[in-house]
Order: structure tokens, then C-alpha cells, then sequence
């Protein structure tokens, strides 16, 4: 048998310089879900970073091709399951844009207000999670502190806490909660109140700042090469939200910035996040005292048939652009489906942003991506 | 008035009374020891307690509540099952050393109870150099931390330990400094000449803006001599390098846990007998009758109240800040730490000479 | 010159820390801002949301009647294959043979509580229930018949 040692020396592996070659994951307590990354360290410098992806790959694309065109949006809930409204809401508008489907302006106003709540819940996630990552432990708790107050919203309204499933094709559901627009009042209340907490314990302290000023940098040409969309790509001056681009439902009548910063580092991702989250509020507080009377779901026919063609249809989730693909053939089942996730294309810039840096880098990169690992994976 | 003192004499005329002077001295040495010991492995279990729950409270959360009420037993629980898991030693590391380290640790943290004064004439070991004894039994739990991570035959480990051992090496140094601070206005580094030169106020209102500054600076440095957060990159979980004590499990790990909230209790015990007059109740100048009442409170409980509260600062720390980065945590050292306390060492010289202080 | 600059760096440096401390502390000396609900010890005050999804029921009434006519449009809108509606021929009323529902077969360890079948059906007989202690030792007990022994539908339902 072998002595462990041989055994150890067998599997070590070195890169083609000789350098040191590590797994971080899938199992780590910093990855956000399951992510392999195999790093090549020379000394403390990284020199490449490789993701190795599929770890919880779920073949969702091909099981949509069984799915009708009802069926196949609770799937994508779980896909960005932190943005599960938004994603849901492009699906929905994908079969409306292909059937010529009505939408009732009372469902346009509940479905951009449930979208702009499932954004700042995200932000709020993302927020607990970095600061953790960098070892400040308590903001996590009060940020889950705002998103327990939306959870319970949805709970009240969409009968679920994380995978709503309450946006079908010509609308939404059911019609909202009695008491939806006080707690979501309430929630804007207390959100303010509170939002100065995440800048004394976390934007203004000098220790956060210095751990993320100048580490990670992206240039404007290389976000826009890598393909990166969302908070990424804006932090590193590219304007790209598409809700001001290509707005759908309601986002042509409010009024909202589209958050820009110039540095590229991981301290103008933090801050294009955060403010994020107020713009946020601001479209909610226009849209939640004039949600006018009326239907909550158009007329549509019992069963689902998108003409023959391609379609596609983007939105503006939590970490980019999301796009939904249906090729279709005239059934009641697509014939193929291809979901443009954001996660994936923000991944693939990791490597680059982290040449260079040192090992505790990587961490404060990595958080400030803020990656959903079943998004990428599918 | 309840007083440890008196506890003290009594024993030892009863000893007296009924051995010889060398039969009585070494019964006596063995009550000391079989009482440190005692101490610590209750201090350890309140002190894991304390951090849990003062984490949870300042995290909007409870603590643990369910084993016992309000969750006093959790710490012999969570002891009881570190003592039945399988105690690994990897394949090539050197077995002695191993075995050594987490005893090497222990044992400076028990060393280093000796000078501490609990309570009025109730001290193990008065050794005139007391400060100066201190400081150099401290500086032996690097060995035991390098010994750990040299042991281990895993480089991460041994990584994680010359950091360790780095942070510390560079933290005594402003620990020090700050330390001679109250040594200059004492003028003795005896420990209870230091804790009898407050009888009319402690040092921190005494002495008033370097010693402010000494300890400010002496919080800061035993927080990072003791790898606590911000300072504790040497065993963060979430960093890459998971610190010297990745291969230890079982017995082995809880020793350097326990160790750890030691060295915390001991560090926090110095600093409340140097800036806040150890077991000296609060008095103010020569005010007779509030410094009576003041004396009416037993000296024990203003010593452990004043390293409690040193204690719960420690923690405050921990709970509020991320973790520094290697390069930031030696930067603050050696830029901003070092030459602040030299200049503050010079300050409090004029003052001792000028008699500026009161 | 290079010392102002020194120590404002250190000044703005404490001062944010302290700023972050005074933040801690005060949820430190304010228990009451806990907000963690004692489950299980609170069932007996647990109020949860009438909508929530816990698992699909089908309500009966006092006289052991429902209102599903068997018409499988459950079955057909279920993207998963959790319900399967077994069906039998019974006479009616005025003697003619319809078709009437035997067992609602209902498999909650597969179910996504996705709430299309509740929508899709058109006599409202089945409905979502907010129960969500479903942990069982035996599996065979996650697979329901939603209609009881012995019911039969209600009167004037199509």
C-alpha cells in the first residue's frame, strides 16, 4: 500500500511552471453556492484563476422542451432564485410579445413594484454576504433584518417566501393583498430609517474601505469585451440598464438615475449596489399609491401556442441582463429554449480582475460579483 | 465584609498549626495549583458563554437557550463532544512536536497567572519584576504557535503560523511600550506597588492624555497579540489558509481553543491592573467618605468587573469590524502604532519629571 | 505637509471605527429589537399567511361533499405529474352515466407547490393549505388521496 506521503506527492499538482495550483470549493464557505475554482499561485500572487462550472447543472433548457408554455416559468424561479420575480417576469413577457397577449395596466404597476422588491431584497442578501466574507459578521443579521419584512410581504400576497410563482403569461395571479400597500409602506419607512446603519458600520469604516479601494479593477473595454452587464459593467462606466434601454411594463413612465460609477474597483461595485437599492425605493414610492383599478390578468385562451419563429425577450435582474431565447415550431412546447444568464459572463471576467492580486483579493472580488452559482450553472 | 484575604491567613496559620514549614509550604502549592486549574477551566466555559451570547445580542439574535436555562451548560455540552471525537495525527508530521504545541500554550497562559493580584494580599507570586516577567512569559507563545504549524507537515499550516507569529512578534513591541508607560509614573514595575500608587484615583484618570493614548494603544495591540478580529487572519474561516491549528482536532483543538479565551482573560486582567487600578475600588482624591463607601464593595469583585469589562471591549471588537489583510494589519504597526506609542513614551516622561499629572 | 496629513488620517480612521461601535452597542442595550420567533415553541400563537403554499387540499363540507367532477384538468396542468385523478363511471340522478372522480391521487413528495392546478381548475375544488410540517418516517405516507372515504360531489356543480 502506499505510504500516504507518495500518495500525496502523486496528486499535488504544479502548474507548467512549477508554480502552486489549489482548489478553492466546491465546498468553501466564501463561494456562494457550488463553485470549483482552481487558482495557480505563484508564491501569494494569483497568476490564473480557472471556475470549474456544472456542479449543479439540472439540464433546466432541455426540460423546458416538455414543458408548456404555461408550465415552464415555475422553472425559472430557481434558476436566479434571488431574483425569482424578475426572472418569472421575462418569461411572462416572452409569450405575451409572441402571442399578442393584453396585458392590464393593474398588472403592469404589480409586476414592476414586485420586481423593484425583489431587487432590493437581492442587494440586501448581497450586502449580508460580503461583509461576511470579509469578517464583519453583524451586517449579515441586519440586512436580514429589511429582507425579512419583503419575505413576509410576498408571503402575504404570492403564497411563498422564495420561489414565488405568481407571474403567468397576461398578468399576475391573484390580485394583491388588502394590506399590501401598508406594509409595503411600512417597509419604506423603516428602510430609510435604517439604511444609514449599512454606511456607519460598513461604507464609512476605514478598515471595508481599504480592503476594497483599488483591488479588483475592471476597465471600461473589458467589461464591455467579456460581455458583463448589470452592476459590474455600470460600476466600470458602462451604461447598460435595461430598464432604461429597453423599457418594458411600467419603466417608461417613472422616473429613476441609472447608477454609474468610473473607478472599476470593487468599492465602486459596492457603491453602485447601494445606490442601486435607493433608486429602487424611489420607483416604488411613485408606483404604490396609484396602482389603478382593473383586471389582474388579461384574457388568454386555455391553451398556448407561440407562432412559429424565434423570440427573445431581456430583463434587468439583480446582476444583469437576463434574456429568455424560445425557438418555436408552432407547438404547445417550445423546441428549444436558451436561457442568456448574467452570472456566466460576470464569471468570466473573474480571472482577469484577479491577476495579480493576493490571495485576501480575491475574496473582496469575488463577494463583490455577487455570483448565484445555479444561475450560471443552469 | 466578605474578603478573600482573610480566607487566605486562616488556611495558612491552620496549615502552620499542624505541619512543619515545608510540609505546610507544599500542601499550599498544591491547593494553588489544583485552584488555577479550576479557574481556568471555569473561566473557560463563562467566557465561551459570554462571546456566544454577546455576539447574539449584538446580531439582534438569542443566544444559545436551550441547554440549561438561558443556556448556561452549552459550553460543557459542546466540551464533552470535542472529547469524544478521534484525535488525528497526520501521517509525516513530527509527533512530539505535535503533541507538544497545544501544551507549550497552555502552559504560558498558566505561567502568567502567577503576578496577577485577585484581590487585596491576594496574589500567588509578588516577584519584584512583576510588569517585566510579564512581558517576557508572554512572548513564549509564539513558540508554541510556530511549533504547531511547523508540525503539521501541511503548508498551509505552517503559512498561517509565521503570520501568526509575525502579528505577534510586532504587536508586543507597542504592547510593551504602553506598558512602560504606567511603569515611568509608578516608578516600580512591581505589581502591587503599581495597584498601591492608585489608591487616590487609577492611573487612566490620573495620568490623563498619554495614558488615554497608552491605552487606547494597549487595546489595540493585545487584540492583535491574542489573533482576535480584526487581527485574526491567522485562523479566518473564510480565507483561504486556515491557520495553524487545521490538523489539530478533538482534545488537542479544545486546548487551543481554551487557551485562546485565557490568553484573552490574562491580557485583559494586566490592562485593568496597570490603567484601572486592579482591585483598588474607584477613589477620587482624598474625598474620605466616597472613598469609604467605595471600600464597602469587596476588592474581588471590582478586580473581576474591571477585566469583565475589558473583556466585553475585546469582543465589542470582534463583532464590529472585518478582518484586516496581512500587509494592512503590519502596516498599522509598524507606521501608525510604533511611532505614536516612541512619542508617547517621551510625553509621559515630561510629565513624570514636570510632576504634571496628578 | 505630511503630518497634518498623518493624523487626520488617524483622526477620520477612530472616528469611523467608533462610529461602527456606537451602531453595535446600541442593539447591544436594546434587547427588544429581537426579533427571533421561538419555533416550536410558539405553535400554539403561529399565525402564518392565508396564502401561503403549503400543500394542495381539497375542502369538504359538513355533509362529506366536494366539488371536483373528475375532469382532469389538474392532471393535465401539473408540469411534474404530481396528481393523478383515477377516474369512475357512476350513474346520476337522472340516470345517466357521467363521470365521476374515484381517488385524487396526490403525491406532495414531488409536488413544487406551483399553484397551476389550483388555477386551473374550473370548479374550485381543490385549494392550497398553508400546513408546512410535513416531515414523515415512513415515505409512503407523502402520497395523499385529497378526496375522503365515502364523499361524493355536491349538488349543481358542472
Amino acid at each position: 500500500m502506499y505510504n500516504q506521503t507518495e500518495v500525496i506527492k502523486d496528486t499535488t499538482e504544479l502548474g507548467p511552471e512549477g508554480e502552486l495550483v489549489i482548489n478553492m470549493g466546491p465546498q468553501h464557505p466564501a463561494t456562494h453556492g457550488v463553485l470549483h475554482l482552481v487558482v495557480t499561485l505563484n508564491g501569494e500572487t494569483i497568476k490564473k484563476i480557472e471556475p470549474h462550472l456544472g456542479y449543479i447543472h439540472r439540464s433546466i433548457e432541455k426540460m423546458c422542451e416538455s414543458l408548456t408554455y404555461r408550465q415552464f416559468i415555475y422553472v425559472t424561479s430557481r434558476m436566479d432564485y434571488l431574483s425569482s420575480h424578475i426572472n418569472n417576469t421575462a418569461c411572462a413577457l416572452l409569450v405575451e410579445k409572441g402571442m399578442q397577449i393584453e396585458v392590464p395596466e393593474r398588472a403592469q404597476y404589480i409586476r414592476v413594484i414586485l420586481n423593484e422588491l425583489t431587487r432590493i431584497a437581492s442587494h440586501e442578501l448581497w450586502l449580508g454576504a460580503m461583509a461576511m466574507d470579509l469578517g464583519a459578521f453583524t451586517p449579515f443579521f441586519y440586512a436580514f433584518r429589511e429582507r425579512e419584512m419583503i419575505t413576509d410581504i410576498m408571503e402575504d400576497t404570492c403564497g411563498a417566501r422564495l420561489t414565488m410563482n405568481y407571474i403567468v403569461p397576461g398578468g399576475v395571479m391573484y390580485d394583491i393583498h388588502p394590506e399590501f400597500q401598508t406594509k409595503v409602506k411600512a417597509f419604506i419607512k423603516q428602510f430609510k430609517e435604517k439604511v444609514t446603519e449599512y454606511e456607519d458600520l460598513v461604507t464609512n469604516n476605514i478598515i471595508f474601505q481599504s480592503r476594497t479601494k483599488g483591488v479588483g479593477v475592471l476597465s471600461r473595454e473589458d467589461a464591455i469585451s467579456f460581455g458583463c452587464t448589470g452592476p459590474v459593467a455600470r460600476a466600470s462606466g458602462v451604461s447598460c440598464d435595461i430598464r432604461k434601454i429597453a423599457p418594458y411594463d411600467v419603466y417608461n413612465k417613472v422616473e429613476f438615475d441609472e447608477v454609474i460609477e468610473t473607478a472599476g474597483d470593487s468599492f465602486a461595485r459596492y457603491m453602485v449596489r447601494i445606490k442601486e437599492m435607493n433608486q429602487s425605493i424611489r420607483i416604488i414610492e411613485q408606483l404604490i399609491d396609484s396602482i389603478p383599478e382593473g383586471e389582474f390578468v388579461g384574457k388568454t385562451k386555455n391553451v398556448l401556442k407561440l407562432p412559429k419563429g424565434e423570440f427573445y425577450q431581456r430583463v434587468e435582474t439583480a446582476r444583469g441582463e437576463f434574456g429568455v431565447y424560445i425557438v418555436s415550431e408552432g407547438g404547445t412546447t417550445p423546441h428549444r429554449i436558451k436561457f442568456r444568464s448574467p452570472g456566466f459572463s460576470n464569471l468570466s471576467a473573474l480571472s482577469h480582475m484577479a491577476e495579480g492580486s493576493k490571495i485576501g483579493d480575491l475574496m473582496a472580488t469575488m463577494g463583490t460579483l455577487d455570483l448565484v452559482i445555479p444561475d450560471i450553472d443552469r | 465584609m466578605f474578603s478573600l484575604e482573610g480566607i487566605t491567613t486562616a488556611t495558612q496559620d491552620w496549615l502552620l498549626i499542624k505541619f512543619n514549614p515545608t510540609i505546610a509550604l507544599a500542601i499550599e502549592c498544591v491547593i494553588v495549583i489544583l485552584l488555577s486549574i479550576t479557574l481556568f477551566a471555569f473561566l473557560g466555559l463563562v467566557l465561551v458563554l459570554m462571546e456566544r451570547k454577546v455576539a447574539a445580542r449584538i446580531q439582534i439574535r438569542l443566544g444559545p437557550n436551550r441547554v440549561g436555562p438561558g443556556g448556561i451548560f452549552q459550553t460543557a455540552a459542546d466540551t464533552l463532544k470535542l472529547i469524544m471525537k478521534e484525535g488525528l495525527i497526520p501521517d509525516n508530521a513530527d509527533k512530539f512536536l505535535f503533541n507538544l504545541a497545544p501544551f507549550v500554550v497552555m502552559m504560558v497562559a498558566m505561567l502568567l497567572l502567577a503576578p496577577i493580584a485577585f484581590a487585596k494580599n491576594f496574589q500567588i507570586w509578588d516577584i519584584n519584576i512583576g510588569v517585566l516577567y510579564i512581558s517576557a512569559i508572554s512572548s513564549l507563545s509564539v513558540i508554541g504557535i510556530l511549533m504547531a504549524g511547523w508540525a503539521s507537515n501541511n503548508k498551509y499550516s505552517l503559512l498561517g503560523a509565521m503570520r501568526s507569529g509575525a502579528q505577534i512578534v510586532s504587536y508586543e513591541l507597542s504592547a510593551g511600550f504602553a506598558v512602560l508607560t504606567i511603569v515611568v509614573l509608578t516608578g516600580s514595575l512591581q505589581i502591587s506597588e503599581i495597584v498601591a500608587a492608585q489608591e487616590n484615583g487609577w492611573w487612566l484618570f490620573k495620568g490623563h492624555i498619554p495614558v488615554i493614548i497608552a491605552f487606547v494603544l494597549y487595546i489595540i495591540a493585545v487584540t492583535a497579540e491574542t489573533n482576535r478580529a480584526p487581527f485574526d487572519l491567522a485562523e479566518a474561516e473564510s480565507e483561504l489558509t486556515a491557520g495553524f491549528h487545521t490538523e489539530y482536532s478533538g482534545m488537542k483543538f479544545a486546548l487551543f481553543f481554551l487557551a485562546e479565551y485565557i490568553n484573552i482573560f490574562i491580557v485583559c486582567a494586566i490592562g485593568a491592573t496597570l490603567f484601572l487600578g486592579g482591585w483598588m475600588p474607584l477613589h477620587i482624591g482624598h474625598w474620605e467618605s466616597f472613598n469609604h463607601i467605595m471600600d464597602y464593595i469587596p476588592s474581588s469583585i471590582w478586580f473581576m468587573g474591571k477585566t469583565f469589562f475589558l473583556i466585553f471591549l475585546i469582543m465589542w471588537f470582534r463583532w464590529t469590524f472585518p478582518r484586516l489583510r496581512v500587509d494592512q494589519l503590519l502596516n498599522l504597526e509598524w507606521k501608525y502604532l510604533l511611532p505614536i506609542s516612541l512619542f508617547n513614551l517621551l510625553l509621559v516622561t515630561v510629565i513624570a519629571i514636570m510632576g504634571w499629572h496628578f | 505637509m505630511f503630518l497634518k496629513d498623518y493624523i487626520l488620517d488617524v483622526y477620520n480612521g477612530v472616528s469611523s471605527l467608533l462610529k461602527g461601535m456606537r451602531k453595535t452597542g446600541y442593539y447591544f442595550t436594546h434587547p427588544k429589537e429581537i426579533i427571533t420567533e421561538q419555533y416550536p415553541d410558539n405553535r400554539a400563537t403561529l399565525k402564518l399567511a392565508d396564502r401561503f403554499k403549503g400543500e394542495v387540499i381539497m375542502p369538504h363540507d359538513d355533509n362529506n361533499e366536494h366539488a371536483c367532477t373528475g375532469c382532469t384538468a389538474c392532471e393535465i396542468a401539473c408540469p411534474n405529474g404530481t396528481i393523478k385523478v383515477v377516474t369512475k363511471s357512476e350513474v346520476n340522478a337522472e340516470g345517466k352515466k357521467k363521470k365521476a372522480v374515484d381517488a385524487l391521487v396526490y403525491r406532495l413528495e414531488l409536488c413544487t407547490m406551483c399553484n397551476l392546478c389550483v388555477i386551473a381548475c374550473p370548479s374550485d375544488a381543490i385549494k392550497m393549505a398553508p400546513n408546512f410540517e410535513h416531515s414523515v418516517f415512513d415515505r409512503t405516507k407523502l402520497t395523499k388521496i385529497l378526496n375522503q372515504p365515502g364523499s361524493k360531489i355536491r349538488e349543481g356543480i358542472e
